[in-house]
């Protein structure tokens, strides 16, 4: 009962990176329909930046705020050289077009950086919890508890701004009608640059966190491959179902992993590890044949 | 005239459709009658469109009952509509814009070729028979349509017009003994109009072919239609010919009132 | 001048049925095909049957299969490695396994066993759309790539999965040199070329296409939408297994799972779309590009860096590489949409203007 409550706080807690990775995307889906395969590079490419701009000497808060820009100048960039250019074609176009930015930012970020493992140091220890340790004799990081409560921090700060400043209001009208947030008075163009640069945002606090327990590296991108089975289950649009669904992938792939290969291993012999790998994407797969709306997504009859 | 109206062969009793708190239809019942043309019309959001998809099984009422050539149903499906000899265009083209005007309008045929996929990656007699055979029909339509001199364009570089013409041609040829047409003028000036009435009368006088329309142009509408069913709000609120509904006051309060 | 239909009057519709109703383009093709069968085997050296031309007609195969499935049918996919992968395994494991089996036959029961699989991941298609489906797709390409590692039958007990695939013989034939394996992969996808292109001019094709471009009216119109998404999943995933066997037995002799990667799927995308999305002809020049684009970059870029003195090394050209690979991604879809096939289209109606331009 300990292990398997070790194991499920676990994978609650890198859960919630998945959500944040997923919550780039839900933000660039929502703001201009654009499902952004890049979500991952962007992470790599963040953290890479982050790393970078360390080992030229620079202190954490300094290389963050650099790297942030850094995001920002790449978000600019993909909106006026490649989104706006392509404003007529068919989602699943732009889909591809995010493709090919996955690859040029894969290529690019170890071109300016380097291709190494780095190692990111941002002062969190990685212990087991003495408290939790001492009562209940369960293992949980330090590590992992303070990262999951700083994305829960992001994703607080990201509601309170959508709610709360023009420019956030902006955002929502503009994910709710394109039409209706021109009256705002904000050129849409802004706008997506805007939340490329958000997303952006969320990608460095992402690649940092992630980059700081595993060392930054190109691996980077397959987890955050995994943020699209979060999507599925949480719905494309819903920042709630970001946060549940990557809650949900997280803990349901780590008991998996735990619990599955002893099983195959009675029935088939041989050793059956890594089921982490295409678990959530199997599992996504399997709840889209029932609930293909998501969790959160409402069921909808297409017009004609 | 040649054309002689028939039995009712398609009722609808006490239809409802809702989308989540929308009420899109509510309680309405009509019937049409074999070779006649039926209008329906009504301001924008009256249902309409909604009404069309339910007779042809897009959409799926939460109430009521279709009756189709005798056979009573809680709702049609679109197969088997098709089946039944049903065709349509929508009031947003849906035309194939990846293909060419012949291809759409082969395509239209589609239920009525029986070679499957290994004959035709094979192209044995068979299937080069049967491919053959449907190009001469749907050669048939294209004259009748006058589009002998695009047949090869992708629909989608097509002006507007010709886009809904080609949308009629697919439709035809399917040989529809039922064809449902949602907007088939609008967006077109008075030619392109007068073309398309003259195609609807002349399928009708023709082949017989039953024809439930959607218009808002009121001349066009008292001109071709042999009766008139009007919604407005989802609700029917006349039906019967065309002078009749011209002169029911609650049509003229609630739709021809609120033209001007 | 020379190129032009004019003259050439269609009095039938068979006629203009034809899959090259122009008489140039039918005399083109059967020099291009004359030059592939007879010249090529006599003039080419080895390194290019087995880095060039072998290569470049299996990428082209399995481009072919995946433009069936998302350019003809509408349907994304993000796996067409996984299913290179069950019909390289499905080949080698009715070879190995089945005495006096037939080479051919292997191969076309790795394909089907790769259209079987194809169908069960494709099911989720009759509810799902555009990118909801990729990532459905990368489900068959994590799931299917895990199990060829880890369960030891499907490898004939080898270790990790690798197969090392038994000579091709046919008929006491021995194709053992490359010229041979050229020539059998060079019947092969042509014929399988032939028919994909019967299959898109027909019914069948033009249904993929109805269901790609408007799927309601394709509904409307009688289309079973469920048995053209799932046939499609099937043909698509049978050319990507044939072309996953012929990659083991004919192109590299020994595969492993991780061969087969996401990579891989990627790779075979770009080719479609740097080719012509929904184009057969477009599948052959995607996969021309992407083959010989990292072969040109590996002479050019050292040479480059040289002659500005810059250091370099392999890891660099790997990088740009994914840059470029990147850049003419968004380039294609940016400038021409439909790719090199488009391309060429235009440049054969400049053609037939020529010389007066218009
Ligand atoms: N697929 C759908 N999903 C949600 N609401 C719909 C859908 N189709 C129609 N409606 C709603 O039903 C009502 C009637 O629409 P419609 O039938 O298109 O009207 P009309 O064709 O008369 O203009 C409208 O309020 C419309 O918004
Ligand atoms: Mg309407």
């Amino acid at each position: 009962m300990q292990f398997f409550l070790e194991v499920l706080i676990g994978g609650l807690l890198s859960g919630v990176m998945y959500s944040l990775v997923a919550l780039g995307f839900v933000l660039i889906f929502k703001a201009s329909g654009v499902f952004n395969f890049a979500q991952g590079a962007m992470v790599y490419f963040a953290a890479l930046s982050l790393v970078g701009v360390m080992g030229k000497g620079a202190p954490l808060w300094l290389a963050f705020i650099l790297a942030f820009g850094i995001m920002t100048i790449l978000g600019i960039a993909t909106e006026k050289f490649v989104l706006r250019k392509m404003v007529n074609q068919a989602p699943i176009s732009l889909f591809m077009a995010t493709i090919g930015l996955a690859f040029f930012i894969e290529g690019l970020a170890p071109l300016l950086w380097g291709n190494d493992v780095r190692a990111l140091e941002i002062g969190l220890v990685d212990e087991p919890i003495p408290y939790l340790l001492d009562s209940f004799n369960i293992v949980v990081s330090s590590f992992d508890l303070t990262a999951a409560g700083l994305a829960l921090a992001l994703v607080a700060g990201l509601a309170l701004f959508f709610q709360f400043t023009r420019v956030g209001r902006a955002l929502r009208a503009v994910a709710d009608d394109h039409q209706a947030a021109l009256s705002i008075g904000i050129p849409l163009q802004h706008i997506w640059a805007l939340v490329w640069a958000v997303a952006g945002f969320v990608a460095l606090v992402a690649g940092m966190l992630w980059g700081s327990r595993n060392g930054v590296q190109f691996a980077l991108t397959f987890t955050a491959l995994k943020a699209l089975p979060v999507l599925i289950l949480g719905g494309f649009t819903s920042v709630p179902g970001a946060i549940v669904g990557g809650l949900i992938i997280g803990a349901s792939e780590k008991l998996a992993e735990i619990y599955i290969p002893p099983v195959m291993q009675s029935m088939f012999g041989g050793n059956f590890g890594g089921i982490e790998g295409w678990f959530p994407y199997v599992m996504a797969l399997l709840f889209l044949l029932v609930r293909p709306e998501g969790l959160f997504g409402e069921k909808h009859i297409d017009r004609v | 005239m040649a054309r002689q109206i028939g039995e009712v062969i398609l009722d609808l009793k006490n239809i409802s459709l809702r989308f989540g708190g929308v009420k899109a239809l509510t309680d309405i019942s009509f019937n049409v009658r074999e070779h006649e043309i039926r209008a329906i019309i009504g301001p924008n959001g009256a249902g309409k469109s909604s009404m069309l998809n339910v007779i042809n099984g897009v959409y799926h009422p939460q109430e009521g009952e279709i009756i189709f050539r005798g056979e009573h149903r809680k709702d049609m499906d679109t197969h088997d509509a098709a089946k039944g000899g049903f065709a349509r265009t929508f009031q947003n083209i849906a035309l194939f814009k990846g293909m060419s005007v012949l291809d759409n309008l082969m395509t239209g045929r589609n239920l009525k070729m029986k070679c499957n996929f290994l004959q035709h990656a094979l192209w044995w007699g068979s299937a080069q028979k049967e491919e053959l055979e449907h190009r001469k029909k749907v050669e048939e339509v294209i004259d009748f349509l006058e589009i002998e001199h695009i047949r090869k364009t992708p629909v989608g570089r097509l002006p507007y017009g010709l886009q809904k013409r080609v949308e009629l041609g697919r439709a035809l040829a399917a040989e529809p003994s039922m064809l449902l047409l949602d907007e088939p003028m609008a967006g077109m000036n008075v030619e392109e109009k007068q073309d398309m009435c003259r195609f609807i009368l002349d399928v009708n006088d023709q082949f017989g072919t039953t024809i439930v329309l959607i218009e808002h142009d009121m001349g066009v509408v008292m001109d071709i239609s042999d009766r008139v069913v009007v919604l407005d709000y989802g609700k029917k609120i006349g039906d019967g010919e065309p002078d009749e509904v011209k002169n029911n006051p609650e049509v003229i309060a609630a739709y021809l009132g609120t033209q001007h | 001048m020379f190129y032009r239909e004019t003259g050439q009057f269609k009095n039938s519709y068979a006629a203009d049925q034809q899959v090259f109703p122009i008489r140039q383009d039918r005399v083109g093709i059967a020099i291009l095909l004359a030059v592939a069968f007879l010249v090529v085997p006599l003039v080419a050296g080895n390194y290019w049957f087995n880095a060039i031309f072998i290569p470049f007609l299996i990428f082209a195969l399995a481009a072919l299969g995946l433009n069936i499935l998302t350019g003809y049918a509408g349907q994304l996919s993000l796996g067409s490695a996984a299913f290179m992968a069950v019909g390289a395994y499905a080949a080698y494991n009715f070879q190995v396994r089945v005495e006096g089996m037939p080479i051919l036959m292997s191969f076309i029961l790795g394909g089907l066993t790769a259209a079987g699989v194809g169908i069960l991941f494709g099911l989720p298609s009759l509810r799902i759309k555009g990118f909801y489906l990729a990532v459905a797709t990368l489900a068959a390409q994590f799931f299917i790539v895990w199990c060829l590692t880890k369960f030891p039958y499907l490898s004939n007990n080898s270790s990790s999965g690798v197969i090392s695939v038994p000579g091709v013989e046919m008929l006491g034939f021995k194709f053992d040199t490359p010229q041979s394996r050229y020539l059998l992969v060079l019947s092969i996808v042509t014929s399988m070329a032939l028919l994909a292109k019967n299959m898109v001019r027909s019914t069948t094709g033009r249904s993929w296409m109805a269901v790609r471009d408007m799927d309601v009216a394709a509904e409307v119109i009688g289309i079973r939408l469920m048995r053209t998404k799932l046939l499609a999943f099937a043909v698509s995933s049978f050319y990507c297994g044939v072309a996953g066997a012929l990659y083991a037995f004919c192109y590299l002799g020994s595969v492993e799972p991780d061969g087969f990667s996401l990579d891989l799927s990627f790779k075979i995308l770009f080719m479609i779309i740097v080719g012509g999305v929904g184009s057969i002809l477009g599948s052959f020049l995607g996969a021309a590009f992407i083959l010989l684009l990292p072969i040109f970059l590996d002479i050019t870029l050292p040479a480059i860096a040289g002659l500005l003195s810059l250091p370099f090394d392999s890891a660099t050209v790997s990088h740009i590489q994914l840059m470029v690979f990147g850049a003419l991604i968004m380039f294609f879809l940016i400038v021409e949409p439909h790719g090199l096939a488009r391309l060429w289209q235009i440049g054969k109606e400049k053609l037939r203007l020529w010389p007066f331009p218009h």
